[in-house]
């Protein structure tokens, strides 16, 4: 390594690799010996994630100081160097502004496999976005394997569901250090694995079963684009790649690449379209979001670990870490209009619009995770890459905490039950830190100011008009307003109101027992002897334990806090300047060292481009010499003036809905009530929307169904009617040519000859001698011929 | 060609050892069924130790190199020799070839087919490890050729007496097709031979020489040797034999089928065909890359429409190889690095789902999958080792199966030496899609056999059917046994390695299929 770094790194930073490790072996260690644990294995998962989460608050520490180290232009402590292994690509920084100059990444890696003499890694790619998830996902992860224990205490699999739920983040963890694209494709894959197990978790049921499989598949059907846009973009990429000594995996070398101005648009624009195939079934956008509220068969905290900050935010994660990918192959900064705004903008509306006619409070949440998701979607598609990775970052705490509220309401509350109309109503009195905390979380949801999610939302929202990106921006603001209204209405069901059924105190064993997230260990042991019904000894509403509150108070705490990281309306922006790439050109030295193996990609200090917006990365090639490694991005500037209008339609939403919901349900006098009965157009469209726009049933019934029926059984027709019909034919044919051979020429023209001249023999000979001599050709002649076709039909018949 | 003889003994001793068993074995009564199964095991442990003493002899700086290379006179009179020699492309598979047959011994002391007859069952699989291991080293056409046929005999007989019902049928089918196969192959390996000068038949002779040869008659010759190695493989459309083979054959002869004879037919490719006659390859190729995908979806969709759980896994076994054809076919390094990773992945996988087929069989008496369910609850190990090996078979990333499957289709997008570039990229598409039907039938059989409730007709203590009637091993259904999780675990444990450090295998491909393409590039103009 030659060139001296500027950046300041240090331990955490360059053994961030760890955190997904340690998770991993803690898998292995509760697969392998969890049952015979005392706790049955969840001490090992918690005890993992809560050391991945104190590196990854190292990490995200020293992440901090390297990133000042740049701007302060400091930063003299050399980087960490030759590491001895086989590749390693260490740039270093260049100097520049505060909040401008490229803060260098800290990639470490090591030979993973190799092809054709080029090597691959695996390794870590270590920046503020990678970081910042790290600690997310650790975060919530630990937050969840505690509510966990509680929630699952007793379940017949309990040392699988934590051996699942560790590996899970460990999948999750991988991907987002990623140091290459196999390497993310293994966390991807992982993370598809570990749903399957944990969203199948009570197998027994076949729905529960169905449901895992139709999310596996789903999420596979993307997949395919992952592999072969991997594929585009590694050939796409490799000869730049190589010639700056890496390979076309890396995710480094794949962003300079795709800034440098050398490569094909042609092969960015596929490659960017194959890649968000694959993102559209991870995060669940449209079309291929029908998966995720399905995924609310499994146990509640897998739904919200799933929901927060794991698995579908993979997709949203793909999109932020390739982003120059996408920004030049969809041109996201020159039109208004591109595939990933287009997809995110319709997913808000159609999920949202879903989320109005669920009765389960968990595929409300499922419905609303997938219109945020369009959102983030949104905001990469319109250029607001930093609104929405911060949208990212506050929607997991408050997401993960309605979800985990929705499970305390089971839990405590409602019996097991997650349906709002029957079970619930009222409950805020029985469980007032469940309401606080999912009240204090849905207000976030909605972005109502001052709670974590007007920071993000709106900033998204802004951001769109700001880029240009008009339409989308009213798109943005209409969700807003039915993200209000529809959590309004579940607020509403859940929690005021009468109480109804378990929540009322009603308890019926069959709704129990067939609902999905029943589960071996009832509600039975938190002591609520004062509440003896008749069924039993089943208690009324309660408050949770702790172990379920505590989390809640955290992630609801944290759900208006987090958004204080970067709210422009108090003048924070730590968010900007930590995560955010910033997009200045650095210089490009490559050179191959001595030993032919560590290659490395030598950055050094370059004079950045003026301030402008018709200048620098993504908006002009970088000089030669000089690289980019993500476009340079406008920020919108906050004013409450521009706030208003979504701040007015979401209290236009949670009016509007609070009204409705007191009339529809609340039984006061309403013109709305009873609406869908009365008019047939309205009840159309609650139709079309409770059949979720038949997509379920054209996957299912049409698609799927063809597939697994009359097509494959069409195929293996063909297989055993035609293609071993021609095998079949060719023996058969081939024995009755034998035979016939054998009848006609055999036996008539042959034996026909031998016999005759056996005739003409024994004539000749009966003139002559009477001896046997026309005997002895004939025996001879039918001897061989009759061992030839035996032998022949023997191997025919295998007699 | 550069070559390593040192210790050019180890070869021949770990091809012909196994044939000391068979002989101890003649003085053994039949009767003794104990003794033999005990002569099998040691007898391939035996063979097993020399192929490891080969792996660590082998010299894995040089792995582009033949190592262990002898050559000695042997039928003069047609100039054939006997050759042989270990490289990095053979290697791995010589090594797998040693594995299963060990295995699958251990197997059949618990799981002996219900013919009998041990004596005969046990030389015949070693005489089957003698054929497989001498086809991987051997570096003579004539030399490779009987290896490649004595394999055939023992397999007949395996499945012909010890099979399922229709186990005559499916024998022959096996025999005579493969047998069609290698007379075309036969009369190829002549042509070039005659087409060269008739000087000899080593490969390495063949491989200079075969260049040369006009392009129209490269054309030729190839074909025959294509038919020959595509039904071996098998590929679509001469796969029609191998559900039958692998449905009616004892398990042990259906792990052995899938984990190394299929092998034989994509490993002739790699080390015949293409090297031999590298314009006729390339004239092929995109008539293999087209019938290796169509191979892909189709068996991927003769899967979804079976009822048995072993014919299933057969038909995945037409789609995997379909993989590893479309890597062959690239004619690029990544795509035949992918092929070679891609044979002993499905080698392990497949042959673990064969093994469990006959696990389950053994314990319910059938392998329908409308009566099987609830196998997790009934037996929770061999559920989650299915799951596993299912999960694998899928190419899920971090397992073997990945390796084989993901840089075939990358390969695809950027063939070699000026193949049709749409027509590949076209096939890479189909094949991706190849991998969402490959999860939707392996999760498909795991949802219906394994989740569920178990089917009342297995719960009971046998007194619902007559299944109980021949049932060696006791009434109830148990999980994995002693014997199985030997036999077992090494799949396991490979299938994970490989997986999580694939470098392991490609770091002593890849020189080996490098330097094969570079050849295979001089010979195209």
């Amino acid at each position: 390594m030659m060139l001296a770094a500027s950046a300041s790194t240090g331990w955490f930073l360059e053994n961030a690799f760890l955190i997904p490790l340690i998770p991993a072996i803690g898998f292995a260690i509760i697969i392998g010996f969890g049952r015979r644990l005392p706790k049955g294995g969840s001490e090992v998962g918690i005890a993992s994630m809560a050391l991945s989460l104190a590196i990854a608050i190292g990490a995200t520490v020293q992440w901090i100081q390297r990133v000042g180290s740049v701007d302060e232009g400091s930063g003299e402590h050399a980087l960490g160097g030759v590491f001895g292994f086989a590749r390693s690509v260490f740039p270093a920084a260049s100097e520049g502004g505060k909040g401008e100059a490229y803060v260098e990444p800290v990639i470490r890696s090591w030979t993973w496999w190799q092809s054709g003499g080029l090597e691959f890694g695996l390794g870590q790619h270590i920046d503020g976005l990678a970081v910042m998830l790290l600690l997310l996902v650790a975060f919530i992860s630990l937050l969840v394997q505690v509510f966990s224990t509680e929630y699952v205490a007793g379940d017949r699999r309990y040392t699988h569901f934590f051996a699942a739920l560790t590996l899970f983040s460990a999948g999750m963890l991988v991907m987002v250090l990623a140091e290459n694209m196999i390497q993310l494709i293994l966390g991807w894959e992982i993370m598809g694995l570990c749903s399957f197990m944990l969203i199948g978790h009570w197998w027994e049921e076949e729905a529960n079963s169905r449901a895992a499989l139709k999310a596996f598949f789903t999420v596979r059907v993307g997949d395919m684009g992952l592999l072969v846009g991997t594929a585009i973009i590694f050939f796409g990429a490799n000869q730049w790649a190589v010639e700056n000594g890496s390979n076309g995996f890396s995710i480094q070398a794949i962003s300079g690449w795709a800034m440098s101005g050398e490569a094909s648009s042609s092969v960015l624009f596929w490659g960017a379209v194959a890649l968000f195939i694959a993102c559209i079934g991870k995060s669940g956008q449209f079309p291929l979001h029908t998966w995720l509220p399905d995924a609310m068969a499994g146990p509640t905290p897998v739904s919200s670990l799933l929901h927060s900050s794991t698995m579908v935010v993979a997709g949203v994660f793909l999109v932020a870490r390739l982003y120059p990918v996408f920004y030049t192959g969809f041109d996201i900064g020159g039109t208004n209009v591109n595939l990933i705004a287009v997809i995110g903008a319709i997913t808000i509306v159609i999920a949202a619009a879903l989320a109005f006619v669920q009765n389960d409070i968990k595929k409300v949440l499922a419905y609303s995770t997938v219109s945020q998701l369009g959102y983030m979607m949104l905001g990469l598609g319109v250029g607001a890459w930093l609104p929405a990775v911060f949208h990212i970052f506050t929607h997991a705490f408050f997401k993960c905490c309605l979800f985990l509220a929705a499970g305390s309401i089971s839990h405590s509350g409602s019996h097991h039950s997650f349906d709002m109309k029957k079970d619930m109503g009222g409950l805020w009195r029985k469980m007032p830190i469940t309401a606080g905390s999912w009240m204090i979380s849905t207000a976030a949801l909605c972005g109502v100011p001052f709670f974590s999610g007007f920071f993000s939302k709106d900033e998204i929202i802004d951001n769109a008009h700001n880029n240009g990106y008009t339409f989308f921006y009213y798109v943005g603001l209409v969700g807003a307003a039915m993200t209000a209204a529809y959590m309004t209405r579940a607020t509403y069901l859940t929690f005021f109101g009468q109480p109804r059924g378990a929540a009322a105190g009603e308890h019926h064993d069959e709704h129990g027992d067939a609902h999905a997230d029943d589960h071996d260990a009832h509600a039975d042991d938190h002591g609520h002897d004062a509440h003896d019904d008749h069924h039993g000894a089943h208690a009324g509403p309660h408050e949770s334990p702790w172990r379920i509150t505590a989390p809640l108070v955290i992630l609801a705490a944290l759900a208006i806090g987090s958004g204080y990281l970067n709210a422009p309306a108090v003048g924070t922006h730590y968010f900007t300047d930590w995560v955010e790439p910033r997009g200045a050109a650095v210089e490009l030295n490559a050179y191959a060292a001595d030993d032919g193996h560590s290659e490395a990609l030598g950055l050094a200090a370059l004079p950045r481009a003026e301030e402008g917006y018709s200048e620098g990365c993504g908006y002009t090639d970088p000089a030669p010499g000089t690289v980019c490694y993500a476009p340079k991005l406008n920020h919108a500037e906050f004013s409450w003036g521009k706030a208003a209008p979504s701040i007015i339609l979401v209290a236009f939403g949670i009016g509007v809905s609070a009204w409705l919901s007191l009339g529809v349900f609340g039984g006061r006098r309403n013109p709305f009530a009873g609406l869908t009965r009365r008019f047939a157009p309205a009840r159309w469209i609650h139709t079309f929307l409770v059949r979720k726009y038949f997509l379920d049933d054209l996957y299912e019934r049409v698609i799927v169904r063809s597939v697994a029926h009359p097509i494959s059984k069409a195929a293996y027709w063909v297989n055993q009617n035609i293609l071993d019909g021609v095998v079949n034919g060719v023996g058969k044919s081939g024995r009755s040519a034998g035979d016939w051979v054998y009848r006609n020429v055999d036996q008539r023209v042959v034996d026909g000859a031998v016999k005759a001249s056996g005739v003409v023999a024994s004539e000749s000979g009966h003139a002559l001698q009477p001896i046997q001599s026309g005997r002895v050709n004939q025996y001879g002649a039918l001897l061989f011929g009759a061992a030839t076709v035996g032998a022949i039909l023997l191997i025919l018949l295998n007699i | 060609m550069q070559t390593l003889t040192n210790d050019n003994w180890l070869l021949t001793v770990g091809t012909f050892l196994p044939l000391v068993g068979v002989a101890l074995m003649m003085f053994v009564p039949a009767s003794d069924e104990r003794a033999h199964k005990q002569i099998g095991i040691v007898t391939s442990a035996a063979t097993l130790a020399i192929g490891i003493w080969t792996l660590l002899r082998f010299d894995f700086d040089q792995s582009e190199k033949l190592q262990f290379f002898a050559d000695s006179e042997w039928i003069t009179v047609i100039r054939s020799n006997y050759t042989i020699g270990l490289d990095g492309i053979s290697l791995p598979l010589y090594v797998l070839s040693m594995v299963v047959t060990l295995l699958v011994m251990i197997y059949t002391w618990d799981n002996m087919p219900d013919a009998g007859n041990p004596k005969s069952f046990i030389s015949l699989m070693l005489v089957l490890q003698v054929g497989m291991a001498g086809s991987f080293i051997a570096q003579d056409l004539i030399l490779f050729f009987v290896f490649f046929e004595v394999v055939l005999l023992p397999m007949y007989f395996m499945i012909g007496v010890w099979g399922g019902d229709d186990r005559q049928y499916a024998s022959l089918k096996f025999f005579l097709y493969t047998m069609f196969g290698s007379a075309l192959m036969l009369v190829a390996f002549l042509a070039l031979f005659f087409q060269t000068g008739a000087e000899s038949f080593s490969f390495h002779h063949l491989a200079e020489a075969g260049a040369l040869i006009d392009r129209d008659v490269q054309v030729w010759i190839f074909a025959g040797m294509f038919i020959g190695f595509a039904v071996k493989v098998p590929m679509f459309p001469f796969h029609t034999w191998l559900p039958d083979a692998h449905t009616q054959a004892p398990t042990q002869g259906s792990v052995i089928l899938a984990a190394i004879l299929l092998k034989l037919g994509t490993y002739g490719f790699v080390r015949i065909a293409i090297p031999m006659l590298p314009q006729g390859a390339k004239a092929w190729a995109p008539v293999i890359g087209i019938l290796a995908v169509i191979g892909i979806i189709y068996g991927a969709l003769g899967c979804l429409a079976q009822t048995d759980m072993k014919r299933l896994i057969a038909f995945s076994s037409v789609a995997h190889m379909g993989f590893v054809m479309l890597g062959i076919s690239t004619l690029t390094e990544f795509g035949i690095n992918a092929a070679l990773f891609g044979m002993v992945a499905h080698g392990l996988i497949t042959g673990m789902l064969f093994f469990l087929a006959g696990s389950v069989k053994h314990r319910y008496h059938t392998l329908e999958i409308g009566r099987l369910s609830g196998m997790l609850i009934q037996m929770p190990r061999l559920g989650w080792i299915l799951g596993f090996a299912a999960m694998a078979s899928l190419g899920l990333p971090g397992l073997a199966g990945f390796w084989g499957e993901f840089p075939a289709i990358l390969a695809a997008y950027n063939p070699n030496f000026g193949l049709d570039v749409t027509l590949y990229r076209t096939l890479m598409v189909i094949a991706a899609l190849g991998t969402v039907l490959a999860a939707a039938y392996l999760l498909w059989l795991y949802q219906r056999t394994a989740f569920g409730r178990p089917n009342p007709e297995f719960t009971g203590t046998h007194s619902v059917g007559a299944a109980a009637a021949d049932d060696h091993h006791g009434a109830d259904i148990h999980d994995v046994t002693p014997i199985e999780w030997i036999a077992w675990t090494p799949f396991l444990i490979a299938i994970v390695v490989f997986g999580v450090y694939p470098q392991l295998m490609f770091d002593v491909m890849d020189p080996a299929v490098t330097a094969l393409v570079e050849r295979v590039g001089a010979g195209i103009p």
